[in-house]
């Protein structure tokens, strides 16, 4: 490589990484915690559990669930109720001031799936400010798009690095660190090291975070392409004067679905489906269909299917993307594993910047010292 | 992998991006596997992503080895 490339690629590196040095130490430093989020969240008390004594009775209908969510929140009404996969004694409800309100203003609720009984509110604790934080800045859409404009600035220093990394390190074995030399050739080895053994996990967890960034975006355009068109038979149709059985609901999508279970059925109204229409998204039990949902759209008063189709590629993507960026799908020692490589990545950013002032300080240090030599050969 | 601070004789790619490649291949079919394979796939995720950790403790021990 000629020296002119590698000074280009130098300036190209060192630039991309400082400007997103801090941005990238903040998502490291939040993340970390969030990986963790759900046991955190039980410890602190913040995660609801369903009754032991429950566990095994026969479950309550949706139909009750809904009932009792309303109760609990009288003058408000439901958007959302949502069953996680790994949590079978568990229904989630969503309820909000209207059914096209703000995700913000909306309360979230655990209920046991057996007793329909109340366990408590979801997502409250201190979890819900580090996420704020690490997702948007708590900024909202801007900071999303921001902190995806940090990932994008992230995967071009992990490029400019991987093409420094043959000058510096071409007649070095693997994984040498010089012990004899400075402290700053000892660190340039580890940054080095770290950073081209965690590259692959870098890119994977830094693209699929720029991919969440746009979830927002994509939704808008489901919304307004596939979503538009699924309900374009039925335009013109009024808000249902009343609601069909949800148990009649989550029954038909699943007929009209083999193999697949209900992930969360959108009530009529909700961004997710028309103002005349409940909308069930369809999960499969393996790992990968599990992240893909199918949405049914029925009837919001006969519960009749109304329409069905794929995801479009985007919207799998991102589903995709996201369990690849949380790595909560191997169980704990993933996580773990997910913890010690974002650990080295804290270790790769901190070093490079580390070098960065090393450097700076020597190159500064170097000036003075010319400066007062001249002054000195002047003076004479 | 061979632990040495000599600078080897002759810069070469193999050398030099031989052992990231194979690091990288295993995290990237270990991100896959945990994904399409459920728990057989988790089991191999664990050491192909958790294969950079296994890199970093092998240097630490050499350097603790060294150092006695």
């Amino acid at each position: 490589m000629k020296a002119r490339s590698v000074r280009i690629w130098t300036i190209v590196h060192r630039w991309s990484s400082l400007v997103s040095t801090i941005f990238l130490l903040l998502l490291c430093v939040t993340g970390l915690p969030l990986i963790f989020h759900h046991e955190i969240d039980q410890l602190l008390g913040y995660a609801p559990t369903p009754r032991a004594i429950s566990v095994g009775r026969q479950k309550a209908t949706v139909d009750e669930i809904a009932r009792a969510a309303l109760a609990a929140n009288p003058g408000k009404v439901l958007q959302y109720i949502a069953w996680d996969k790994d949590e079978p004694d568990i229904v989630t409800t969503y309820v909000n001031d209207v059914a096209d309100g703000k995700p913000d203003d909306a309360i979230v609720q655990d209920f046991d799936a057996h007793s329909a009984e109340l366990l408590g509110p979801v997502g409250t604790g201190p979890m819900l400010a580090v996420l704020k934080l690490h997702t948007d800045l708590f900024a909202g859409k801007p900071g999303k798009l921001f902190l995806g404009g940090m990932g994008l600035l992230f995967m071009i220093a992990i490029v400019s690095g991987v093409v420094l990394y043959w000058p510096f390190t071409r007649r070095l074995n693997f994984a040498t660190i010089r012990e004899r030399q400075s402290s700053r050739i000892r660190w340039l080895d580890w940054h080095n090291l770290l950073g081209v053994i965690t590259i692959v996990w870098a890119v994977v967890v830094g693209a699929t975070g720029v991919i969440n960034t746009w979830a927002e975006p994509m939704l808008d355009t489901w919304r307004a392409r596939e979503l538009a068109s699924m309900v374009a038979p039925y335009a013109g149709r009024p808000a249902p004067a009343h609601l069909a059985s949800l148990d009649k609901i989550v029954g038909n999508a699943r007929n009209i679905a083999p193999g697949l279970e209900v992930a969360f059925i959108a009530f009529p109204g909700t961004p997710f489906t028309s103002s005349h229409h409940f909308a069930a998204f369809m999960r499969g039990d393996r790992p990968l269909t599990s992240r893909l949902l199918k949405p049914i759209l029925l009837d919001g008063e006969t519960a009749e299917i109304a329409s069905t189709r794929d995801l479009p590629f985007y919207l799998k993507a991102l589903f995709l993307s996201q369990p690849l960026h949380f790595g909560d799908y191997g169980g704990m020692p993933l996580k773990i594993i997910w913890a010690v490589l974002d650990g080295f990545t804290i270790a790769v950013i901190g070093s490079g910047l580390y070098l960065y002032l090393a450097r700076w300080r020597r190159t500064c240090g170097r000036r003075v010292h010319l400066h007062v030599e001249a002054r000195a050969a002047a003076a004479e | 992998m061979s632990y040495s601070d000599k600078p080897s004789s002759r810069p070469n790619w193999r050398n030099a991006y031989g052992a990231p490649v194979l690091i990288g291949a295993l995290s990237l079919s270990g991100l896959a596997s945990a994904l399409l394979f459920g728990k057989i796939g988790s089991c191999f995720a664990w050491i192909g992503v958790g294969s950079p950790i296994i890199v970093v403790c092998y240097v630490l021990i050499a350097k603790f080895c060294r150092a006695r």
